[in-house]
């Protein structure tokens, strides 16, 4: 399978072809337009090791999400940053390549906190690997995270080790009738409060929190905070994370501004979903990108158009000049013959 | 040409911010790895970001290698100069420009010690989670550049976990800000690349780091056992259980003994191994894991479990952890320490091969283990003054290394490669993992001004090794420059 994979490398290479990755396409609606022969790593797949009580996970990149999930769990332990599927046939390699995570990404960390290490094939077709399977590794560059969220774009991954986390024993989420401004100066108390919190989200005015632990303590923390227990809880944050809530229905650009978490509430005209204890808003709006990127900078955060919309203003937010520089030297080094999903970050490679 | 070079050098800064006379240099002659010492052509202690960016493109235009360095804490001679090269300080940039409460972030500059970082947030309530044991010296900057960890890296990560924005300076004099004070920004992943890349990429003038809620209550219990085994045995069954704790550390009798010794913390002298575990959250949580972490500990064969009564004893049992290295540097005239990391569940065999290693060398080792992560700190006891014995040191602390490689594990887990461990990365990656870990090197630094010859081999020295595997089945060959 590999060398099959190689050789696919190397013929583009030769021939001045471009190559668009895919797992299971669940998410190619985000990043730019994928161009190019289709290159299929979804058959490469299964788990590899997995010893419970070393906390370490590897997989093959064509493994679907579930099939992880649903092993972790049979042992009570999660991929912590509870990544998004938006499909039912999501791959590790599109949940690492795409770097998204879910609605405990504060506070437990993001996919790129939990990849410990990846083998890849480069632009030249050779097999590569770095970092490894255990939990502290300052051997050489950190390859592993900058091939997280490079969409595809510096080579092929071909199985990842990432660090996995028990279940928390209970959890219990909560909910408060408030606007946006009290929701966002109330999450950002809570988290100097030391409380077990692991997810947050106001929409539409209502803030819902979700904490995690043992009973006793979030029975402790319910007491302190007070508001409305929220029946079937699981289904509502899964809803949040696959963007199946009704809030996400919209037919408009969907846009994800990533700010500081103390960020007042944004300007921009269009109906706003906050996560991440401040630090994501969803955004619908048909306002110029120029409009909304300036909103997001200003409060010192930066805009991706999620979904839907017009591409060709790009999709992620404009780097300043020297960064592009070096990230396109980057880019040139992993893959010399620009081979891998064109364009899909930046038009500029 | 140096003398041109030093007198534009000295042009562009103040008279106290560069030093040439060799008197003035020798403080820098080495870093925490005292085996290596060089001294370099000049020492550079800019003031400001404009002074540092004005050496950076004096260095570039002039082709003079840059070294940069925090507070030289660093155990691999990553801030080892080069004879040719300047050292470029950041021991004045000691401001902490701001710490945001409501935001829980801190942005600082390089110079400002790791644990100044806590003391400063205190107040607030906060603290910042990353607590290397040199912590009362070693600068953010240089956590930064060796993604540092802590006695707390279980459950709160390591450095490059705990950071949202740098500003830094490429050779070329560039200022560039990666990341923001969001939780993530566009394009590759450049505030990891830059963690841990051991100064070689680009010079930090700025960090902003993440600040945490102090938990409610922090509780360490100190587990003795009669065999390492089963004090390993034990961090298994903990993790089972599924629970993280903040801390989770072990030291065996050397070391226990050595630390005792040195800071009266209570240890027993006679235990093979002690765990320190700490749990820490909310008060209900801890009083409930703990009762859970009594039962385990007590049926992993724990021969005696002592709780801290109170926050004093709580800081002496971590203080005797913290003060292993000095410690064990009180029973030797000197030591050397590994940094190996292997799975977990490697640690019986590994810890035997070592001790054997040991009997084979006639050198005594000490271990203190991050045992939550599996990243060993051999402590090799030994004499410089004895004619050969350094040499003997290292070739053994090879031998632990590649013994952790093989292991399914890594040279270095948070002490970095520096120059000490460049022969070992031709073991832990091929020859075109290297060739792209320089084309990384050269995205940012074409021309191999900053801190060359450190962190990644040259191609052709790993060629010249293997050729030395074969022909003589040793590794080190002290007549070969090491750079
Ligand atoms: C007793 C003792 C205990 C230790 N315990 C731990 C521990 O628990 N955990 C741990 O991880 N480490 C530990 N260390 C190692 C060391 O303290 C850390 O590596 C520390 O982060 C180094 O910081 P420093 O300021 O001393 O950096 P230096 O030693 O001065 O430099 C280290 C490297 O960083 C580069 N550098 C420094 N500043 C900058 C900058 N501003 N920009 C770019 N590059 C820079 C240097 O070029 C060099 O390569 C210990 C060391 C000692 C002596």
């Amino acid at each position: 399978m590999i060398n099959e994979l190689i050789e696919k490398i190397q013929h583009a290479a030769a021939h001045s072809q471009t190559l668009a990755m895919s797992g299971s396409g669940s998410k190619a609606f985000y990043g730019g337009e994928l161009h190019g022969i289709t290159f299929d790593v979804a058959a490469h797949r299964g788990i590899v090791d997995y010893t419970p009580t070393e906390l370490v996970l590897t997989a093959r990149s064509g493994t679907p999400l579930v099939e992880i999930e649903q092993l972790l769990s049979e042992h009570n332990q999660m991929l912590a940053f509870e990544p998004p599927h938006f499909g039912p046939y999501a791959t590790l390699g599109g949940c690492v390549a795409s770097g998204l995570s879910g609605p405990r990404r504060p506070y437990s960390g993001a996919v790129r906190d939990f990849v410990l290490g990846v083998g890849m094939l480069d632009g030249r077709g050779q097999h590569l690997k770095f970092g490894g399977q255990v939990m502290k590794n300052v051997a050489g560059y950190d390859v592993s995270r900058l091939m997280t969220g490079s969409l595809g774009t510096l080579g092929v991954l071909l199985d990842v080790s990432l660090k996995v986390l028990p279940l928390p024993a209970t959890a219990l989420s909560l909910r408060f009738a408030c606007d946006q401004q009290a929701a966002i100066q109330r999450m950002n108390s809570w988290s100097r409060q030391a409380l077990p919190l692991s997810a947050t989200c106001w929409e539409n005015g209502q803030l819902t929190i979700r904490m995690e632990g043992t009973q006793r303590a979030i029975q402790a923390a319910h007491g302190k905070l007070g508001g409305e227990l929220v029946a079937n809880d699981m289904a509502f944050w899964r809803d949040i994370r696959e963007q199946r809530a009704a809030f996400f229905l919209s037919p408009l650009p969907l846009w994800r501004l990533s700010v500081p978490s103390t960020a007042a509430a944004l300007k921009p005209e269009g109906p706003q979903l906050i996560e991440w204890g401040g630090a994501l808003r969803w955004l619908y709006s048909d306002s110029s990108p120029g409009e909304i990127r300036n909103a997001a900078a200003a409060a010192g955060g930066q805009a991706t158009l999620f979904r839907g919309g017009d591409k060709r203003c790009g999709v992620f937010h404009p780097l300043p000049s020297a960064l592009l520089a070096i990230q396109r030297r980057i880019k040139h080094n992993f893959d010399p013959h620009g081979i891998f999903n064109p364009c899909r970050l930046f038009h500029e490679f | 040409m140096n003398a041109d070079f030093l007198d534009l050098l000295r042009a562009t800064l103040p008279k106290h911010a560069m030093l040439i006379e060799p008197e003035d240099l020798h403080p820098y002659e080495c870093d925490g790895l005292s085996a290596y010492r060089q001294l370099p052509l000049a020492v550079c202690l800019p003031e400001t970001e404009a002074q540092a960016q004005q050496i950076l493109k004096l260095c570039y235009r002039h082709a003079v290698p840059v070294v940069a360095r925090g507070a030289g804490t660093g155990l691999s001679g990553g801030a080892l100069p080069l004879s040719h090269g300047v050292i470029l300080s950041l021991a004045r940039f000691k401001q902490i420009i701001a710490i945001d409460a409501e935001a829980r972030t801190a942005r600082l500059q390089p110079g400002v010690r790791n644990l100044a970082i806590s003391e400063a947030a205190a107040q607030y309530g906060l603290y910042y989670a990353p607590d290397p044991s040199s912590q009362i010296a070693c600068t953010i900057g240089g956590n930064v550049a060796e993604n540092s960890g802590g006695v707390h890296c279980l459950k709160y990560g390591l450095t490059v976990h705990n950071l949202l924005r740098l500003r830094v300076i490429t050779i070329e004099g560039e200022i560039l800000e990666i990341g923001n004070a969001a939780l993530d920004s566009a394009g590759y992943d450049l505030l990891a690349l830059l963690t841990g890349s051991e100064g070689m990429l680009a010079v930090i003038t700025e960090v902003t780091v993440k600040l945490l809620a102090k938990p409610e209550r922090a509780q360490v219990i100190l587990a003795a056992f009669d065999d390492v085994q089963k004090a390993g045995q034990a961090v298994g069954d903990i993790i089972s259980a599924g629970i993280i704790p903040a801390g989770l550390e072990m030291m065996d009798t050397l070391a226990i003994q050595a630390a005792e010794d040195f800071v009266h913390a209570g240890y027993p002298r006679d235990a093979a191994a002690i765990l320190l575990c700490e749990l820490d959250g909310l008060n209900e949580e801890v009083s409930e894991q703990m009762l859970q972490l009594h039962d385990i500990l007590q049926s992993s064969g724990a021969t005696s479990l002592r709780t801290a009564v109170d926050e004093a004893e709580r800081l002496k049992f971590w203080a005797g952890r913290k003060a292993a290295f000095p410690a064990v540097g009180r029973l030797s005239p000197d030591y050397y320490c590994m940094d190996g990391t292997i799975p977990r569940r490697k640690l019986p065999d590994v810890l035997q091969r070592i001790s054997e290693l040991s009997a084979e060398y006639g050198l005594r080792v000490a271990n203190v283990f991050h045992a939550g992560d599996g990243n060993l700190h051999p402590l090799i006891l030994y004499d410089a003054n004895i004619p050969g014995e350094l040499e003997r040191t290292e070739e053994f602390g090879g031998k632990i290394l590649e013994l952790c490689v093989a292991a399914g594990g890594t040279i270095t887990g948070e002490h970095g490669v520096g120059i000490e461990k460049i022969d070992q990365m031709c073991s832990q990656f091929t020859a075109p993992e290297l060739a792209l870990f320089h084309g990384i090197k050269q995205a940012w630094d074409e021309t191999r001004l900053l801190n060359p010859g450190k962190a990644v081999p040259e191609l052709h020295r790993c060629a010249e090794l293997g050729a030395m595997h074969v022909h003589g089945g040793q590794l080190k060959h002290p007549e070969l420059p090491r750079f």
